[in-house]
């Protein structure tokens, strides 16, 4: 699975909207409703999917499905 | 592998005092209780002993709730093993009384940390597992002497004050999530903490109570049971007095 489609899982899952919703240009406040816990939230499942650590300063830049998916990517390679 | 019938509550420094009777209690109203203990195996061991002969249900957990690692292990083996949490109370605490201008710093650092740092130790990795769950109750036992402050306890004093502060940032931070927080300040409890007062100071501190006597740690348990209710469903950040009226 792509590292999309498995940041795409966990949005979905955590936010409780539709796949067809989670584009990678979605941003998560505006774009899927996320408040400022949900975003929390997010960063802790994708910690615990990827197995990475992402500290408050670079968490503060994750604002699309893209900044997510492309720090994940650097992350883990 | 997730057993959500029953309901688990996580009770620190639960082998004596105050945090006994509220493990026995939350058995009583049917929690699977986990008592954690510090050090003292045979005590904690007597408490579940005496939980499962009245038909309740707890198991023993080791941890020394001021080692951030310790609080991870026990956490994980909490989602390992049930999956979730629905109450945690938070009553593990030391004291270490001397006057100010006597007081070490070890004797600050060691009730800060037992008292306080465990508490943003152990809510924190609760609220994670709440967060998910979209509920569950928190109950941090403070003292009235974080209120009204007390000669020769300012380690003590400070450190419950600070629970009273934590108490009120995490039930503004976690009520979206359908997560209450809410301390409890017991008074003057007959417990082995206030044996060791001197007898003519505690004859004196029984006067100021308008209830006129000392209280049990189950009034406390009591209190703890209520707000891990859902008679209580409506109340967080609150600071509930257990003390015969001696703070108004």
């Amino acid at each position: 699975m792509s590292t999309f489609d498995r940041v795409k899982k966990i949005v979905v899952d955590q936010l409780g909207v539709n796949e067809a919703d989670v584009q990678i240009d979605s941003t998560f406040i505006d774009d899927l409703g996320a408040d400022s816990l949900d975003i929390v939230e997010l960063i802790m499942a994708f910690e615990e999917e990827f197995e990475i650590e992402i500290p408050d300063d670079a968490a503060e830049k994750i604002k699309t499905v893209r900044n997510a998916v492309e720090y994940i990517d650097q992350q883990i390679q | 592998m997730e057993n959500t019938a029953v309901k688990t509550a996580l009770v620190t420094g639960a082998s004596r005092g105050i945090g006994a009777a509220i493990a026995k209690k939350l058995a009583a109203r049917g929690f699977m209780v986990i008592i954690n203990y510090g050090h003292s195996s045979a005590a904690a061991e007597e408490v579940k002993n005496q939980i499962e002969q009245a038909g309740g249900q707890a198991v023993l957990m080791q941890g020394d709730v001021s080692s951030g690692d310790d609080v991870d292990r026990m956490f994980k083996d909490i989602k390992k093993t049930w999956g979730k949490l629905d109450v945690l109370v938070n009553n593990a605490g030391i004291n270490r009384d001397t006057l100010l201008v006597r007081m070490k710093e070890d004797q600050w650092d060691a009730v800060l940390s037992t008292d306080l740092k465990s508490v943003f130790f152990t809510t924190k990795a609760a609220a994670s597992l709440m967060m998910r769950q979209r509920s569950g109750s928190i109950i941090n036992i403070a003292s009235v002497v974080g209120i009204t402050g007390n000669a020769g306890q300012a380690n003590y004093a400070a450190a419950k004050a600070g629970v009273i502060g934590f108490t009120k940032s995490a039930a503004k931070e976690l009520a979206a999530r359908g997560i209450r927080v809410n301390a409890i300040a017991p008074g003057f409890i007959e417990t082995d903490m206030t044996d060791a007062i001197p007898e003519k100071i505690r004859e004196g501190m029984l006067e100021t109570i308008p209830l006129r006597r000392g209280g049990k740690a189950e009034d406390v348990a009591n209190a703890v049971a209520f707000l891990a209710s859902d008679d209580a469903g409506y109340i967080t950040g609150q600071v509930l007095k257990v003390d015969g009226g001696m703070v108004m």
